[in-house]
């Protein structure tokens, strides 16, 4: 079990906040990507494009770092503050 | 070195951080930066929301400030930066650097306004009178970053 937030203009893009992610572990960021497109065709869209940063606990990662059970992900748009 | 991160809805006070930062023992120059919402008469901004991620956005504060620290000889840092809805000319960000010698402060608080523009998470969604939208990354402030690697 993974929990996934998302933030921003992707959270409204999926009209979702908080999801739990139900795929095998450990995985990748990409593979919990791929996953997390199968939900619909909206979220297929959503979270393909490349400029999304990922956060595992939340440290910013790669795409390609791994995800285990129990770890809180986080997918966002780029960062807008200061 | 004494570091102090806040994310908060509140206001804060130039003068009452600048006061804190001045007890530094040993400190000859302290630097502060202030962002705000820009109030520009050409558009119809009438404020902006800024989103946040609780938990790690204090957590990448403070990273910067030690990332900061391990690069100059610093005294101290604070970091403020404000979540929730604003209006034009209201405060955003402060970042207060004391150190002995003015060259670190200069250096360290520019540094810490670029990386905090391109790591911490937040963002920036501006209401105007034809609508809200999320405010786009700019490519300027990655470059900004990329001068310090």
């Amino acid at each position: 079990m993974i929990k996934v937030l998302f933030f921003a203009a992707l959270r409204e893009r999926l009209h979702c906040d908080q999801y739990t992610a139900h795929c095998a572990t450990p995985a990748t960021v990409e593979s919990l990507l791929l996953h997390l497109q199968q939900h619909n065709e909206q979220w297929q869209q959503a979270l393909s494009g490349t400029e999304l940063l990922c956060a595992i606990n939340q440290t910013m990662v790669s795409h390609s770092a791994e995800v285990v059970a129990g770890d809180e992900v986080a997918f966002f748009p780029p960062v807008t503050g200061g | 070195m004494t570091v102090f991160v806040a994310v908060q809805t509140d206001d804060f006070c130039q003068a009452s951080e600048y006061d804190e930062l001045r007890r530094n023992a040993g400190c000859g120059a302290i630097v502060t930066f202030c962002g705000l919402v820009r109030d520009l008469q050409s558009t119809t901004l009438s404020g902006m929301t800024l989103e946040h991620y609780p938990g790690m956005t204090e957590k990448a504060l403070k990273d910067i400030a030690y990332i900061a620290k391990s690069r100059w000889k610093l005294g101290a840092v604070h970091i403020i930066h404000r979540v929730g809805t604003l209006k034009p000319n209201e405060q955003i960000v402060l970042v207060g650097v004391a150190s002995a010698h003015r060259a670190e402060a200069f250096s360290a608080c520019e540094f810490i306004m670029d990386y905090l523009k391109n790591r911490a998470p937040f963002w920036k969604k501006e209401h105007t009178a034809q609508g809200a939208y999320w405010v786009e990354a700019k490519v300027s402030d990655q470059q900004a970053l990329a001068r310090w690697e």
